[in-house]
């Protein structure tokens, strides 16, 4: 039996390996269903993290957890990523932070489960964190349900406007800024 | 101005110990480092200070994980030695290994990517500026799929250490990046391969925050000399087990 592999950081130059075309694209081309999940990842100064790299998995509309292959579709020509097809719902997004520490995710929101899970990873960060960002309030959900309302409030996108939801990161609290909820799995 | 290495030194040994310590007291191995790991000073403000909040939900959605598939890439993707028109300077090594999960059980037609600095210890990314050659032959990325027996392999050359700016004379040991997805995505795994015998395993920040010494021989390589090809690259075999609970199912064919 074999002991787990211990994580290292992903460090500072991830930047021509693991962002690909499209990877912040999940809903297909032109579903009029599309909402923008967006934010920030600041460190515990409160100050934006450039150098974070946000992964996200999700159940499609349907519910299905089963996902799709092609997120990096590649060109066989040139062995350039030439991105999703548009057709199928991958379930899988990458998105690094950009310069000023915001990212931008276009999906469909999820059916059963009402989240999508997040995982960050960023220079100084030895050991990737899980996070949720719900797109509505759910009731009956299990860890929203178990947490005080200053901590489960850190889970809730909020909706900005039609089809926008605001999701920021807080990798570490501080006087101002409450920490986002990060969790582990049994 | 920066710190010096005794100061980065006594604190890993200080940490180091502690562990030890706890571990002897009958306290719990740990096979991850802490977020908080001083000695990394980037660390400091990008850990999380309150404790993970632990998710028993058997339907949870991080049950289930991302998949990929024969069009995420290509046949050379997993040799980066043929990615320009030349052959990139260095030494030529194969790296090959297993990916299992925590029960042993292969992790099937699952994407392995890697990343790595080139023979002369630089990174083709913009903010790499220390100097040291770029090599017009080698850009340093890689990508494979799992097959059944959960093994990958590429071809590449082997990194050269690099300066950073942790602290003053500051350098890594020589690693290649891998990133690695499980059937869940309570799985994912970003890590770092070393090589084995390097001498500054000692003295890197990023290395000892994995406060274990043999989950940290874990993430060496070992040279194998059969894996050597003769006249043409050298061996080295590393096998990766992913942490995290995985659903009880598998999909087969997958």
């Amino acid at each position: 039996m074999g002991l787990p592999t211990p994580s290292q950081t992903v460090g500072p130059f991830y930047g021509y390996a693991l962002p690909f075309t499209g990877g912040g694209q999940i809903a297909p081309t032109g579903d009029p269903a599309a909402v923008t999940l967006h934010g920030y990842v600041l460190d515990g100064a409160g100050e934006p993290i450039p150098d974070a790299i946000l992964e996200f998995w999700q159940a499609a509309p349907d519910g299905s957890r089963a996902g799709a292959p092609g997120s990096l579709r590649r060109d066989p020509v040139t062995g350039t990523v030439i991105g999703r097809h548009g057709l199928d719902f991958t379930g899988f997004g990458r998105v690094p932070t950009d310069a000023d520490g915001h990212y931008a995710l276009r999906t469909l929101p999820p059916g059963g489960a009402p989240y999508i899970s997040v995982c960050v990873f960023a220079r100084g960060l030895l050991h990737h964190l899980y996070t949720r960002a719900y797109l509505a309030d759910a009731p009956g959900d299990p860890l929203l349900t178990s947490l005080e309302p200053e901590r489960r409030a850190t889970l809730l996108a909020t909706p900005e406007r039609d089809g926008v939801y605001r999701f920021d990161i807080y990798l570490q609290g501080n006087e101002t800024n409450e920490e986002t909820v990060f969790l582990a799995f049994a | 101005m920066a710190e010096t290495q005794e100061t980065i030194s006594a604190e890993i040994a200080e940490l180091r110990d502690a562990y030890a310590k706890a571990v002897a007291d009958g306290g719990p191995r740990s096979d991850h480092p802490a977020r908080d790991y001083r000695p990394y000073r980037s660390s400091v403000l990008r850990h999380p200070k309150r404790p993970l909040v632990t998710v028993r939900d058997p339907e949870a959605v991080e049950l289930s994980g991302p998949v990929f598939g024969v069009t995420d890439v290509t046949d050379l993707d997993s040799d980066l030695t043929r990615q320009h028109s030349g052959e990139p300077q260095g030494e030529r090594i194969t790296v090959t290994g297993r990916v299992l999960d925590r029960a042993g059980r292969p992790v099937r037609g699952q994407l392995v990517e890697i990343w790595q600095a080139n023979a002369a210890g630089r990174y083709a990314h913009q903010r790499d500026q220390h100097p040291a050659p770029l090599d017009p032959n080698f850009t340093g990325v890689g990508r494979c799929l799992t097959d059944d027996e959960g093994r990958y392999a590429f071809t590449t050359i082997k990194p050269g250490p690099y300066p950073w700016r942790n602290h003053d004379n500051a350098w890594r040991p020589a690693h290649i990046h891998f990133s690695l997805f499980g059937t869940a995505f309570t799985q994912r795994l970003i890590t770092q391969m070393y090589f084995p015998g390097d001498p500054l395993f000692r003295y890197d920040p990023i290395m000892q925050s994995v406060t274990d010494d043999a989950a940290r021989q874990r993430m060496v390589a070992e040279y194998v000399h059969d894996l050597s090809v003769p006249e043409w690259s050298m061996g080295y075999r590393w096998d990766i087990v992913l942490d995290g609970p995985a659903a009880t199912w598998i999909e087969e064919g997958r």
